[in-house]
C-alpha cells in the first residue's frame, strides 16, 4: 500500500529541510561577504552547485546553466526531494545538446534558494534562527556576483557559455553585461532585460496568496513549524496557468471533466484543469520554501538591465565581444519574442555577435524546459561554433574529475 | 533537419550560386560582414571558409535563420526594411544585399542604409533590361516570366525589380560611388567589362555592385 498524503507531505517536507543545511550537491562557504544592491552584505553565504563533465586541462569548456525561478542546481540527476529526473535532462548529458563528454556544466543554486545555497531558510548567524523575513533582499545581479565567486573560487577566469531560460535567461543577461570578459558565448533563453508590468503583477498575486495563509506567521513559519503550504500552492498554480498557453491547456484538457460523467454542481475539481493545477500546487510545496519564493520573485520584478544603464539597454552591452544567441517561442506570453527582439535590437546597436532564433512552440513559456527539437539543434551548433572560435579542446573520455 | 524556405524571390539553379562566389570575391579576407537576406547561410559558409569572414547575418524567413544558428552561423531573423536602422554607423567592411533588394518595400532606404552600417555595400539583382525580360512584355504582352524570375505578377514578393540602369541611378541619386559593376549572362559568365552599359543592361541576366560612399 501506498503511504497516505500526509506521510508522503511529511517525507518531502523533512528531505526538503535536509536539502537546506545539507545539500546532496557540491558546497562552497564563503566568509567574505557578498555585497548587495540593497546596501547591505551577506556573510558568511555558501553556494550549493551540481556538475556534469570534464573540466579540460585550460579550463576552456565550462558551460554554467543557470536555473529558473522554482527550478534549482539538479539540471541533470535525480531530484534529492522528489526523485525525478533533473529540470534538463533532455537537454544536458552525454550526447544531448550540452554534451557532457564535450563540456563541463556547472549549475549553482541561486542565493535566496532552498536547495543549498544561502537563502531566507538558511540560519541567521546573528541569532541562530532561520533568516526568514530577516533575509535581506537580494536581486538578480547579487544571484550573479555570488556565481561569479563561485568561478573565482573555482579557478576558473572565463566561461565557454552561460545559457539558461526565464529567470535564469536574466542572470545570463547579467552575467554578459557585467562580466563582459569572462563571457565567451551566452544564450539567454525566453526572458527579458525587465520584468514586464504584467508579470510583476502574477508575482504580486503570488506573494499575497503566500503571505495570506496563516501559515506563513509573518514569515517565522520555520520557528513556528509550520509551513504556508496553501498559500503557496495557490501562488504556484495562478503562475503554472502563466506558464502555459490558451492552446496548450486547451489541447491538454479541454472541458473535459475528472473521474466523472457530469459536473457535481459544487466546488470539487470537476475539470481537468483543476485537477492538474491542484496537484501542480501540491507537488511545488514539497519541494520549495515559501519564503524563497517571494523573496527569488521579487529579484525578477526588480530586473531592469537598462535601466541600469543609463536607460539605455545598448549601454549594457557597450564593448562586448561575447557571442549571443538569444531564443524565444511563438506562444510564450509571459516573455514574449518581442521582449527578446528587443535585446536583440541592442546588441545590434553595438555591432555584437549576434544570433535570434524564435520558435514555433504553442506550449508557451514552459517550451524551453520541453522536448523541442528546434531548440536542441540550436543549442548544440551555437554552442559547438563558440567552442570552435574558441578553440576549446574537448576533454578525452575518461579523464579525471578536476 | 526538414525545413520549408518560403518561395524565393529568384531562382538559380547552380550550386553554389555563382553570384555568390562572385561576391565572395569582392570581399577582402578576415574583414566583418553583414549579409541581409542571407537565406540558408551558403554565402556566410562561403565568406567563412574561404575568406576566414567574421559574418553576421539577417534573414526574414524563421526557417532559414534556424537552420543557419544551428549550423553555427550568427544569423537573426529581421527585415531589410525595417531592422538597418539598429545597427551603428560604419559597423560592418561590407553590407551585403544578395538578390533581395527588389523584394524590399523601399529600396532607396535599404541601399542609403546599407551604405551607412557598411564602409562597403555589395548588391547583386536580377536585371530587368535582359533582352528575354524585354521580348516577353513585347511579344507576348504580358508580365515578363523568365527562368531566373518564374514567378506570376501576383504571386511574386519581386516588388520593386529594376534594370541595371535603373540602379546606376539610383547610386547616382544617392550619391553611392560604383567602385565595380559586373553582370553575368545566364550561363552565369561575366559579361566582358569593355561592353557598354548599355550592352551589359541588355544581355546581363543579373548584376552585381560593388558600392562606397
Amino acid at each position: 500500500m501506498s503511504e497516505t498524503p500526509a506521510a508522503h507531505a511529511f517525507t518531502h517536507h523533512s528531505l526538503r529541510l535536509k536539502q537546506i543545511a545539507e545539500p546532496q550537491s557540491e558546497i562552497v562557504h564563503f566568509d567574505e561577504p557578498l555585497p548587495l544592491d540593497c546596501g547591505t552584505a551577506l556573510a558568511p553565504f555558501c553556494i550549493a552547485y551540481q556538475t556534469y563533465g570534464t573540466l579540460n586541462a585550460e579550463k576552456s569548456n565550462l558551460v554554467v546553466v543557470c536555473h529558473a525561478l522554482t527550478g534549482d542546481q539538479h539540471v541533470a540527476n535525480l531530484h534529492p526531494v522528489t526523485g525525478k529526473a533533473g529540470w534538463w535532462e533532455t537537454m544536458v548529458g552525454s550526447g544531448k545538446p550540452i554534451d557532457t563528454n564535450r563540456y563541463f556544466v556547472l549549475c549553482a543554486n541561486v542565493i535566496g534558494g532552498c536547495m543549498g545555497s544561502t537563502g531566507p531558510s538558511s540560519i541567521n548567524p546573528a541569532n541562530e534562527r532561520p533568516y526568514g523575513p530577516d533575509f535581506p533582499v537580494i536581486t538578480v545581479a547579487d544571484m550573479v556576483r555570488a556565481q561569479a565567486r563561485l568561478l573565482d573560487h573555482l579557478g576558473i577566469e572565463q566561461v565557454l557559455c552561460v545559457l539558461g531560460g526565464s529567470m535564469g535567461g536574466m542572470h545570463v543577461l547579467e552575467w554578459a553585461a557585467t562580466y563582459k570578459d569572462r563571457v565567451f558565448s551566452a544564450v539567454p533563453i525566453a526572458c527579458a532585460a525587465r520584468h514586464s508590468s504584467q508579470n510583476i503583477a502574477f508575482h504580486e498575486v503570488g506573494r499575497q496568496a503566500v503571505m495570506a495563509d496563516p501559515d506563513w506567521c509573518q514569515g517565522r513559519y520555520l520557528d513556528e513549524g509550520k509551513s504556508p503550504r496553501k498559500g503557496l500552492a495557490v501562488a504556484r498554480m495562478a503562475a503554472h496557468i502563466t506558464y502555459l498557453s490558451d492552446d496548450a491547456l486547451h489541447n491538454k484538457f479541454g472541458r473535459r471533466l475528472q473521474d466523472r460523467d457530469k459536473v457535481t454542481f459544487g466546488f470539487d475539481a470537476d475539470f481537468q484543469v483543476e485537477s492538474y493545477l491542484r496537484h501542480q500546487g501540491m507537488s511545488f510545496v514539497d519541494r520549495f520554501d515559501a519564503n524563497s519564493y517571494l523573496y527569488i520573485t521579487r529579484a525578477m520584478d526588480y530586473f531592469d538591465l537598462a535601466a541600469d544603464h543609463g536607460g539605455v539597454l545598448a549601454n549594457a552591452f557597450a564593448g562586448t565581444k561575447t557571442r549571443f544567441c538569444l531564443v524565444s517561442f511563438t506562444s510564450d506570453w509571459l516573455f514574449p519574442t518581442e521582449e527578446s527582439r528587443e535585446i536583440v535590437h541592442a546588441l545590434n546597436a553595438v555591432a555584437a555577435n549576434v544570433s535570434f532564433v524564435e520558435i514555433k512552440s504553442d506550449k508557451g513559456h514552459d517550451a524551453f524546459l520541453l522536448h523541442e527539437p528546434e531548440l536542441f539543434d540550436t543549442i548544440r551548433g551555437f554552442l559547438s561554433a563558440a567552442a570552435r572560435h574558441r578553440g576549446v579542446i574537448f576533454p578525452a573520455n575518461g579523464a579525471a574529475r578536476p | 533537419m526538414n525545413v520549408n524556405f518560403p518561395p524565393r524571390a529568384v531562382r538559380t539553379t547552380e550550386t553554389p550560386r555563382v553570384d555568390l562566389l562572385l561576391i565572395a570575391d569582392m570581399v577582402k579576407p578576415g574583414s566583418r560582414v553583414l549579409d541581409i537576406g542571407c537565406g540558408d547561410g551558403t554565402l556566410l559558409r562561403i565568406l567563412a571558409d574561404k575568406q576566414g569572414v567574421d559574418g553576421r547575418g539577417i534573414e526574414l524567413s524563421q526557417a532559414g535563420v534556424n537552420s543557419c544558428v544551428a549550423q553555427g552561423l550568427s544569423v537573426i531573423q529581421g527585415d531589410a526594411d525595417t531592422d538597418l536602422v539598429y545597427y551603428p554607423d560604419l559597423a560592418f567592411d561590407y553590407a551585403i544585399l544578395s538578390q533581395t533588394i527588389q523584394a524590399t518595400y523601399s529600396p532607396r532606404h535599404v541601399l542609403e542604409q546599407l551604405l551607412r552600417i557598411g564602409k562597403r555595400a555589395v548588391v547583386s539583382f536580377p536585371n530587368f533590361g535582359h533582352w528575354r525580360v524585354r521580348t516577353e512584355l513585347l511579344l507576348r504582352g504580358a508580365m515578363p516570366r523568365t527562368d531566373n524570375l518564374p514567378d506570376r505578377w501576383y504571386d511574386t514578393p519581386n516588388i520593386h525589380l529594376c534594370t541595371i540602369n535603373d540602379f546606376v541611378d539610383l547610386c547616382d541619386g544617392i550619391g553611392a560611388k560604383i567602385e565595380r559593376a559586373v553582370a553575368l549572362n545566364a550561363n552565369g559568365y561575366k559579361l566582358g567589362v569593355a561592353m557598354p552599359l548599355f550592352a551589359q543592361n541588355l544581355f546581363g541576366e543579373q548584376a552585381v555592385f560593388l558600392l562606397s560612399r
